[in-house]
């Protein structure tokens, strides 16, 4: 059901952890079906120069999580806000219909984190 | 690469003896069973000692079984049927709220074309309070559809309680056997049964072929019209292979059951105390005792049970979860919620259902490859903390831009 890609993620997952004294975190949890998971970021001028996941959820929650790791590590904030779920389950070569859902956990994981961050440093 | 199947409870292999069994008619034996010649004599004969087999097997008579396709079928037929020709006498029927959609969807169907239905709960062990079944009886009852064992659980009802509940209040009593048939002894005259549906692709017969239990005087209405098989209780031109195949399975079942009882108790035994010593925060879901001898339905907390799954079949072993990530509809398991387990616990569980080719290699293997694995997904999980070995603090807001 899964392709090769989202297998590849899902297996040999990029970036799992957390990062310590990180300078933005996003904690989404999905409505849908209860799955969580936990994004953080370290960034530099304006960039994001590290970034860890951990997450609870299928194997699509997984591959997505990794995958959007993967997609914004060394880009500008500006880049990484244009990030959708699209752009993360294209990037994986394509979902499952039931499954497009998971790939919103990862967007808004994203997008949360990079929020607070903003929300940190504009104090 | 290994193939380990614990998944029998969604469905088994073809038993080699019944494969032979079945063979010669899929190829040369095609008559027609109606028909008076050579080639339709030899069929009508084999279906004859296919009945037979199966009647011995639940201790019924040959006229007290019919055929179907399936055992989604076989309930349709049982609980339709049943209701409508007795739609003169009530209009209520009680079920209980974990039976297969095959049950739970056909009286939720007739909830809305005139019927009264209770939806009976269960306990955290899966279990029934028979004062709320007791209790839930009217004048206007005229059937109770109860299951035999449950497939997620393994969980076993008080059947024979329930039969003689039943009987006192001269209710119709049917059983979904489908997890039950071939897995435990099954009396139907002992047990005071009046309909029971079973299905083969359970017993090491192939897909397609069931049969239901009519117990001599209880009437139902056809649900496939048309020729005059099966007693006018069922049209349409016998599936010979399959009801050949089925009467072998019976036969075998009947022949091994209690050796096979002892195999996969033994098996499911050896798997369940070995994963619950190994790995932490492993809960079984169902009643420890009351259950068929070949399920075993534990939850992995923090881990969610796709993502396991996964990593299973990685290995080559084939098993099942109630996690909603699994259901397609994103609901958790429609049976663990109604014993009250939690979100999380339903999320993460996992059911082994092991059958008669399986064997203590098969369980220490898992034994073996499933510890790290769970290890592997708590450690990439926010909800666990490796720090304490628990349950980890977190708050979370809910994800907007869902689409559901
Ligand atoms: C308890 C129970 N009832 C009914 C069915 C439906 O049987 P079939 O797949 O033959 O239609 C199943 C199959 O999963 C079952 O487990
Ligand atoms: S996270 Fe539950 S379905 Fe993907």
């Amino acid at each position: 059901m899964y392709s090769e890609k989202v297998m590849d993620h899902f297996s040999n997952p990029r970036n799992v952890g957390e990062i310590e004294n990180p300078d933005g975190v996003g904690t989404v949890g999905n409505p849908a079906c209860g799955d969580i998971m936990k994004l953080s970021i370290k960034i530099e001028g304006d960039v994001i120069k590290d970034v860890k996941f951990k997450t609870f959820g299928c194997g699509a929650a997984i591959a997505t999580s990794s995958m959007v790791t993967e997609l914004v590590k060394g880009k500008h904030l500006d880049e990484a806000e244009e990030i959708s779920n699209n752009t993360v389950a294209d990037a994986l070569g394509g979902l499952p219909p039931v499954k497009m859902h998971c790939s919103n956990l990862a967007a808004d994981a994203l997008h949360a984190a990079i929020e607070d961050y903003k929300k940190k440093h504009t104090k | 690469m290994k193939r380990i199947y614990f998944d029998n409870n969604a469905t088994t292999p073809i038993h080699p003896e019944v494969f032979d069994a079945m063979l010669p008619y899929l190829k040369d034996e095609f008559g027609n069973p109606s028909s008076i010649h050579w080639a339709g004599r030899n069929t009508r004969k084999v279906i004859d000692e296919a009945r037979e087999k199966v009647a011995r097997l639940l201790n019924c008579d040959v006229g007290e079984i019919i055929f179907t396709s399936c055992g989604s079928e076989g309930d349709n037929l049982a609980i339709k049927g049943l209701v409508e020709s007795k739609r003169d006498k009530g209009n209520h029927i009680i079920t209980t709220k974990v039976e297969h959609p095959a049950v739970l969807t056909t009286c939720k169907y007739l909830a809305k074309t005139g019927f009264d239905v209770t939806f009976l709960d269960v306990d955290n062990q899966g279990m029934l309070d028979l004062d709320q079944l007791k209790k839930a009886i009217t004048p206007k009852t005229i059937l109770i559809t109860i299951m035999f064992a449950n497939n997620e659980t393994g969980v076993i009802f008080p059947i024979e309680e329930i039969g003689r509940i039943a009987k006192e209040h001269n209710i119709t009593f049917h059983t979904d056997a489908v997890q039950g048939v071939g897995k435990v002894p099954i009396d139907v005259k002992k047990l005071n049964i009046d309909l029971l549906t079973l299905s083969g692709h359970k017993l090491y017969a192939p897909k397609g072929v069931g049969a239901i239990y009519v117990k001599r005087g209880v009437r139902l209405v056809p649900l496939i019209h048309g020729g005059h098989q099966e007693r006018n209780r069922r049209g349409g031109t016998e599936n010979t292979a399959g009801i050949v195949a089925l009467g072998k399975a019976c036969e075998i079942a009947h022949r091994d059951m209690e050796q096979e009882i002892k195999h996969l108790t033994a098996l499911r035994d050896r798997l369940e105390k070995g994963l619950m010593g190994k790995i932490p925060h492993a809960r079984l879901n169902g009643h420890p005792k009351n259950r068929i001898p070949n399920t075993a339905n534990i939850s992995f907390e923090f881990a969610e049970g796709e993502s396991i799954l996964l990593n299973l079949d990685m290995k080559g072993i084939a098993a099942s979860s109630g996690s909603a990530c699994t259901s397609g509809t994103l609901e958790p398991s429609h049976v663990l919620v109604a014993m009250g387990v939690s979100m999380e616990a339903s999320h993460s569980s996992v059911r082994f259902s092991l059958g008669r080719g399986n064997t203590v290699e098969d369980v220490d293997y898992v034994l073996e490859v499933l510890p790290p694995i769970v290890e592997k997904m708590r450690s990439m999980s926010p909800l666990y903390s490796a720090a304490t070995g628990g349950a980890a603090n977190i708050s979370f807001t809910e994800s907007g831009s869902c689409s559901h």
